[in-house]
C-alpha cells in the first residue's frame, strides 16, 4: 500500500467518525469536537490530493496547501465561537445540552402585565 | 454572453473595480463601526449603507440592461490558480435585494439599537451594527464569487454574521436557537468542503466556469454534488433540515428576524442553483430533480400546516419561511429538460429567481410589522390580536400586504413567482407540481387569513400600545411589503426577464 492510499483511508476513517459523532452525540460539546474531527479528515485528503497531484519537480501541489491553512482559521474560528456560546448557554442556564425542552421555550417569553 | 469560456474567465472587465467595492466596504465600515464603539456604531453603520446602495445600483445598472457580467480576477490572476469574481444578473438581482433590505433593517432597528443620551453604550447596540454590515458583505461575496472554496469561506462569514444576532437578547433560549443554528450550519459547511475537496482532487480546479466545462458523469462528481447539496440544503433549512429555523428565527430582534429570514437562507440557496445549473448542469437525472422538489413539496405543506398551529405571532411567520423556501426547489424539475438531459434557464428558473427576491421583501415586511405588534401588545399570542388593526393599521396593513405576495395573489411578485412556476409545471405535464403549488397557496391563504381576521375583529377595551410605536418604524415595514407587491408589477411587463436566466458556458 503506497503512502498516498494509506493517508487517503485514513482521512476517510476521520471523516466517518466524525461525522457519525456529529450526527449521534446529542451533547453540544461532543459535536464540536465530532466536528474538528470531520474537518480534519477533510485538511487530510486534501494533503493526500495535493501529494497525488504533484508535479514530478515539486513535491506537492501547493493550491490545496494553502487552502488548508485558510480551512484551519475558518475551523479554529467556528470552534471559538460554538464554544463561547456555550459557554454562555451553561452560565445562563446551569446546563449545556440542546435538549428539546429548551427548544419549545425559543419563542419570546413576554408576560402580559 | 460574449465570447468563449477562456475570455470570460481570463480578463477583467471594464467596470470591475465596482466588484472590489462591493466586497471592500462592508469591511471598511465594519472596522470604523469596532473603532467607534458602541456609541457610534449605529450612525457608522447607517451611514455606509448609502454607500454600499450606491455600489450595488452601480454595478446592476451595469449587468441587468445588456446581461452582460462584470469580471475581476484578484490580483491579476487568472483561474485556476486566481480567483475570480463575477457579477451577473442573478448576483447584481440579489445585491440590490440584499441592499434594500439590509436599508431596511438599518432605519427599523435604529430605535431599538441605538444608545440613548445619558445611558452608557451598550455590547449589543456594537455587536447588532457590526454584523448587519457584515451579513451584507457576506452576502455580496456569496453573489459574485466564482471559486468554490472562496465561496466556502464566504457562507462561513455569513454564518459567523448571522448566528449571533439570533442571540443577542443572551437568554438561555435564544443562545440555545443559536447554537443548534450554528451546529447545523458547521455540519453543512463542512460536507460542502468535502465536496469541493473532490472536486478539486478529481478536475484540478475549484473555478465555477472552468468546472463546468470539466465534470463528467462520474462517481467522484456525483458524490461531490450529493455532500455539496446536503451541506447548502442544511444551512438553506430545506425540509427535513429546517428543525434549527424556527427557534432562530423566531427568537432574534425583529430587524434581525427580517435579515435572516429575507437573506441568509438564501444565500445557500444561490449556491445550490450556482452548482446544479451552472457547475454540472448535466448532472442531474430526473429523479434527481424529483426528489429535491419533493423536499420543497414536503416543505411547503409541513411548514404551512404547522404556521396554521402556532400560537405565536413570529414562530407562525418562522414556519412560513420553511414554507416558502419549498417553493424555490419546486423549479428544479420544471427547468430540467429531458431532451438534452440537463438543467436549463428559463421561465421555471425566472420564477424561482422571482419567489427569492419577492419573498425577501415579503418576510422582512412580515417580520418588522409582527415586531412592532410585539412591541406594542407585550405580547405575540395570535388569538389574542384582537384590537390591533385599530391601534397599529399601517402595521396590520404592512402585514396583509406582505401575506398577500406570499399567498401569491396578483398583483404581487409572489403572484408572478408562482404563476410563473404554475405555468412551468403545466407546459411540462408535471401536473402534480401544480397541485403542490395550490394547496400550498391556500394553506398560505390560510395562516395569513388567520392572523388578519384576529387582528381586524373588535376587542372589548381599545388597545393602548405599551409603548409607542413610531410612525417610521411602520412605514419601513410598509415600504419593505410595498416591494413585494411592486415587484409584480414590475415583471408584469416583460414575463420573460431574460437577464435573470442563469447563462451556462
Amino acid at each position: 500500500m503506497s503512502t498516498v492510499t494509506l493517508f487517503g483511508l485514513c482521512a476517510a476513517v476521520l471523516i466517518g467518525l466524525g461525522l457519525y459523532g456529529a450526527l449521534t452525540h446529542p451533547q453540544p460539546l461532543r459535536k464540536l469536537v465530532a466536528f474538528n474531527l470531520l474537518g480534519s479528515g477533510i485538511f487530510l485528503l486534501f494533503g493526500v490530493i495535493a501529494r497525488r497531484g504533484a508535479w514530478s519537480t515539486v513535491g506537492g501541489d501547493p493550491v490545496p496547501q494553502a487552502l488548508v491553512i485558510t480551512g484551519i482559521v475558518v475551523a479554529f474560528a467556528a470552534t471559538a465561537l460554538a464554544v463561547a456560546l456555550l459557554l454562555r448557554l451553561f452560565k445562563e442556564s446551569g446546563e449545556a445540552t440542546l435538549s428539546p425542552a429548551a427548544r419549545t421555550h425559543a419563542s419570546p417569553e413576554r408576560h402580559q402585565p | 454572453m460574449p465570447g468563449t469560456e477562456a475570455t470570460v474567465v481570463a480578463m477583467t472587465t471594464p467596470g470591475g473595480g465596482w466588484l472590489i467595492a462591493a466586497a471592500a466596504w462592508p469591511v471598511v465600515a465594519v472596522l470604523l463601526a469596532i473603532v467607534g464603539g458602541g456609541r457610534h456604531a449605529a450612525r457608522i453603520a447607517l451611514a455606509s449603507m448609502p454607500v454600499g446602495l450606491a455600489v450595488a445600483a452601480a454595478i446592476a445598472v451595469r449587468v441587468l440592461p445588456e446581461g452582460e457580467s462584470l469580471v475581476y480576477l484578484v490580483g491579476g490572476w487568472a483561474p485556476p490558480l486566481g480567483i475570480a469574481l463575477r457579477a451577473d444578473a442573478l448576483s447584481a438581482v440579489m445585491m440590490l435585494t440584499t441592499g434594500v433590505v439590509i436599508a431596511g433593517a438599518g432605519l427599523f432597528a435604529y430605535a431599538d439599537f441605538s444608545p440613548q443620551p445619558g445611558e452608557p453604550e451598550t455590547r449589543t447596540s456594537l455587536v447588532f451594527w457590526t454584523l448587519l454590515i457584515a451579513v451584507w458583505g457576506a452576502m455580496n461575496l456569496v453573489v459574485m464569487g466564482r471559486d468554490l472554496f472562496n465561496l466556502y469561506v464566504a457562507l462561513e462569514l455569513l454564518t459567523f454574521a448571522a448566528v449571533p444576532l439570533v442571540c443577542l437578547d443572551g437568554r438561555a433560549a435564544t443562545l440555545s436557537a443559536a447554537l443548534r443554528y450554528l451546529v447545523f450550519a458547521l455540519l453543512g459547511s463542512v460536507l460542502y468542503l468535502l465536496g469541493a475537496v473532490l472536486l478539486y482532487g478529481a478536475y484540478g480546479t475549484l473555478d465555477i466556469t472552468l468546472l463546468a466545462g470539466r465534470v463528467q458523469p462520474e462517481p467522484a462528481a456525483w458524490a461531490a454534488a450529493a455532500l455539496m447539496t446536503a451541506g447548502l440544503l442544511a444551512k438553506t433549512a430545506l425540509f427535513p433540515l429546517h428543525l434549527w429555523l424556527p427557534p432562530a428565527h423566531a427568537g432574534a430582534p425583529p430587524a434581525a428576524s427580517a435579515v435572516l429570514s429575507a437573506l441568509v437562507v438564501k444565500g445557500s440557496f444561490i449556491l445550490v442553483i450556482r452548482l446544479w445549473f451552472e457547475v454540472m448542469p448535466a448532472l442531474w437525472s430526473v429523479s434527481a430533480t424529483q426528489l429535491i422538489a419533493a423536499l420543497g413539496a414536503a416543505a411547503i405543506l409541513y411548514g404551512s400546516v404547522l404556521a396554521l398551529r402556532q400560537e405565536r405571532l413570529k414562530l407562525l411567520i418562522a414556519y412560513s419561511t420553511v414554507a416558502q423556501i419549498g417553493y424555490l426547489f419546486l423549479m428544479f424539475p420544471l427547468a430540467f429538460d429531458p431532451a438534452t438531459a440537463q438543467l436549463q434557464g428559463g421561465v421555471a428558473l425566472t420564477g424561482g429567481l422571482l419567489q427569492t427576491v419577492s419573498h425577501a421583501f415579503a418576510k422582512a415586511g412580515m417580520f418588522m410589522a409582527a415586531g412592532l405588534i410585539a412591541a406594542a401588545l407585550g405580547h405575540d399570542r395570535v388569538a389574542d390580536l384582537a384590537g390591533v388593526a385599530r391601534a397599529l393599521p399601517i402595521s396590520v396593513f404592512a402585514f396583509g400586504l406582505a401575506g398577500l405576495s406570499l399567498v401569491g395573489l396578483p398583483p404581487s411578485g409572489g403572484f408572478v413567482a408562482k404563476w410563473l412556476l404554475l405555468s412551468a409545471a403545466l407546459s411540462t405535464g408535471q401536473w402534480w407540481w401544480a397541485t403542490v403549488l395550490v394547496v400550498g397557496g391556500l394553506l398560505t391563504g390560510g395562516y395569513v387569513m388567520l392572523v388578519l381576521i384576529r387582528a381586524m375583529s373588535a376587542s372589548a377595551v381599545p388597545i393602548v400600545p405599551l409603548k409607542p410605536v413610531a410612525r417610521s418604524r411602520e412605514t419601513v415595514a410598509l415600504a419593505m411589503s410595498f416591494c413585494a407587491v411592486l415587484l409584480g408589477l414590475l415583471a408584469l411587463g416583460p414575463i420573460e426577464l431574460p437577464a435573470f436566466a442563469v447563462t451556462t458556458p
